[in-house]
């Protein structure tokens, strides 16, 4: 079992011919996910690697492949465009890896997903992999093996490195769902939770944070109030300085708000697993499993 | 990217806000001709991008225009949270009888524009929120219809009952909400909004920060950019394509990916030593961006050892190796490297350093221990 993603997501890839979207599409066959159509417009009647058909728009994909899932590799001035007309087209799951979003997009682009039904994940994501069923996205595959722990993370290779000490000493995944590293996205750490919880298939989640706004003290409240299972926490930048982006243009403490101490209290006070450094994920897991 | 306050200022002016005027100078004898033109009596206010200007020195009154030219001769040579005065705004003095707060951000919970105004104006809006947060009135407006006209009388109305003045400050925030909108912003803020005796209302101050990724569909405002108000090596390192910011630590840090970057900063920390900067340098395996990562860190002279932490997903480790070896082959680098390496093509990786002489560790902690000790052997 598995959250948003399984071995029957048909998925199509926008911007498919593009060098990223290129890539990441042979990755993804590679691994095994259904990639049903790509998308690019002007490109439509070609076929990409032999065997994915591309189309110019994702109504005529999804009208054509019965496609459920997208995965964005535009450039960052087309993903907006590109997000909207998935939603449009009725994809139930759209992920968008792109970075550099402006913000100004993004306040109406997520509120017409969300109107429409469909979930947004992203931008500027790895995107989400079920181990050993799909992965749409970035995410390597061979670090990852399918089983029980839950992974959720604002960021891209702190998560693998996290994934990887748990894959190494055994401890499979369920799902690993990169949420993003921006101010303003489509899906939280609470909206993961709560599908976590809610899937047979996860017996403990991970929680990777870090600092800027205050969705990790709102899943800290989450997890107080509607989860069973057993929550480990991270979060990153505790020696950022204020006021700086760290990178992802979400990182950020603002005024005296967002900072890893606040985080880590909110953690705290809600009864989750609080790793120190990346490491300490696996006795955590180990230990909160046992009990 | 922050806005001086000139330039702010020049933003909300071209959307038909009240100011008083207002001119830019970086030398005392363009400040005395301004001062004469305006009349003789200024506020002479540095323009740097941080805040407290006010108790350092940068914001001062003069009641002539040779009183205004020695003024700006102080301002202009201060340094105020380290960094130099390079130009200062001059602006009429201005009779104020209140003072009031108008901001505009973006907010991460709502996921939308919210307003923030206060009649407690002229201080820092976030002392306000801790120690009155009574006195802040907040909307959240829906971006599809903009501040609709009775959102902003009502807001206004919270900071003025005499209604004509209320209808000046509705129009000011219906101008400052398509500033903000029109601009990318993420922060547009007027403190404070004043009244006149004579009943006027205008805006003294302005403050707007605009979105990192506005910037490459708006080349007007990437323009505004003051990169002599920025850390020099932070400067070379965006135009080498690398996030990085400068820190006070001796362990160098070059990492791919923001998020294990700061995890990477925290280690360092946790086994005793402090990192000299954040650096990531992205997802894509390009050698040449090594090349400029080492080069910008070793001109840092506090740092006593560098940690190359890659974790290869996207990024290919042998890019990375080989980047390594060329940058030790074009410059020379003084102080020790610690290299942890696992992922994509790791065992060639390892390969190419070995045929340099240099070895790499696989595991994180094993490497953040082993550099902090350096660090420290030679400090």
């Amino acid at each position: 079992m598995s959250i948003f993603i399984d071995q029957t997501s048909r998925v199509i890839v926008q911007g498919i011919t593009g060098r990223e979207g290129a890539f990441h599409a042979r990755q993804m066959l590679e691994y095994g996910t259904q990639i049903v159509a790509g998308v690019t417009p002007g490109k439509g009647g070609q076929t990409f690697e032999g065997r994915v058909p591309v189309f110019d728009g994702v109504a005529e994909a999804v009208k054509r492949t019965g496609a459920d899932t997208s995965v964005i590799y535009v450039p960052a001035a087309a993903a907006a465009g590109a997000i909207y007309e998935a939603a449009d087209a009725g994809i139930r799951l759209i992920v968008c890896i792109t970075e550099g979003v402006p913000v100004m997009d993004m306040i109406k682009v997520i509120p017409f997903v969300r109107e429409r039904g469909s979930r947004l994940i992203g931008p500027n994501c790895p995107g989400l992999i079920t181990p050993g069923a799909s992965k749409v996205g970035i995410i390597p595959g061979n670090i990852c093996q399918a089983g029980r722990v839950g992974l959720v993370s604002r960021s891209g290779t702190l998560t693998y490195e996290v994934v990887n000490h748990l894959t190494r000493n055994g401890i499979g995944q369920s799902t690993c769902v990169g949420i993003g590293g921006d101010p303003l996205i489509g899906t939280s750490f609470v909206d993961c939770l709560r599908a976590f919880q809610q899937d047979p298939g996860t017996d403990a989640v991970v929680m990777i944070g870090e600092i800027g706004g205050t969705d990790e003290q709102r899943a800290a409240a989450f997890v107080r109030a509607e989860v069973t299972k057993p929550v480990i926490g991270f979060i990153a930048g505790q020696t950022a300085p204020k006021g700086r982006r760290m990178g992802h243009a979400g990182a950020i403490i603002s005024g005296s708000s967002g900072t890893a101490e606040e985080k880590l209290a909110a953690f705290e006070a809600a009864g989750l697993g609080i790793m120190r450094r990346p490491a300490e994920v696996v006795g955590l897991v180990q230990a909160r499993l046992r009990r | 990217m922050n806005l001086h306050e000139y330039q702010a200022r020049a933003l909300l002016k071209a959307a038909g806000i009240p100011l008083p005027d207002g001119e830019v100078a970086s030398t005392a004898a363009e400040v005395e001709a301004i001062a004469r033109k305006l009349g003789g009596q200024v506020v002479i206010k540095a323009q740097v991008h941080t805040g407290g200007r006010g108790k350092a020195g940068g914001v001062k009154l003069a009641t002539s225009p040779a009183e205004a030219a020695q003024v700006a001769e102080r301002i202009l040579a201060l340094r105020i949270n380290g960094l130099e005065v390079k130009r200062v705004l001059v602006a009429p003095t201005t009779d104020i009888a209140t003072e009031s707060y108008v901001g505009l951000i973006i907010d991460r919970e709502s996921q939308r524009p919210v307003f923030m105004v206060s009649p407690a104006g002229g201080i820092d809006i976030e002392e306000v929120a801790a120690e009155t947060p009574e006195k802040i009135t907040r909307l959240a407006v829906d971006p599809r219809y903009g501040l609709l006209p009775h959102q902003g009388v009502d807001l206004a109305r919270t900071l003025y009952s005499d209604f004509t003045q209320a209808r000046q400050a509705a129009q000011i925030m219906a101008r400052l909400y398509g500033v903000f909108t029109g601009n990318g912003a993420t922060l547009a803020e007027i403190n404070p909004l004043v009244t006149t005796p004579d009943g006027r209302v205008l805006a003294l101050d302005a403050k707007i920060s605009i979105d990192d990724n506005e910037l490459d569909r708006r080349p007007d405002l990437a323009r505004l950019r003051d990169e002599s108000a920025e850390e020099p090596s932070e400067v070379a390192a965006r135009e080498a394509g690398l996030s990085f910011i400068k820190l006070s630590g001796n362990v160098g840090c070059v990492v791919n990916g923001a998020g294990l970057a700061m995890a990477t900063m925290d280690l360092v920390k946790y086994y005793g030593g402090e990192p000299a900067n954040f650096l990531d340098i992205g997802g894509s395996s390009n050698p040449e961006k090594v090349v400029n990562a080492l080069r910008i860190i070793t001109r840092d002279p506090n740092v006593k050892a560098i940690l190359f932490n890659i974790f290869g997903g996207i990024t290919r480790t042998d890019d990375v190796a080989n980047g390594i070896v060329e940058a030790t082959n074009a410059f020379k680098v003084n102080v020790p490297i610690v290299i942890r390496l696992t992922g994509t093509n790791e065992a060639e990786a390892f390969r190419i350093l070995q045929g340099v002489g240099m070895t790499a560790l696989s595991d994180m902690d094993q490497a953040v221990e082993k550099v902090v000790q350096v660090a420290r052997g030679r400090s």
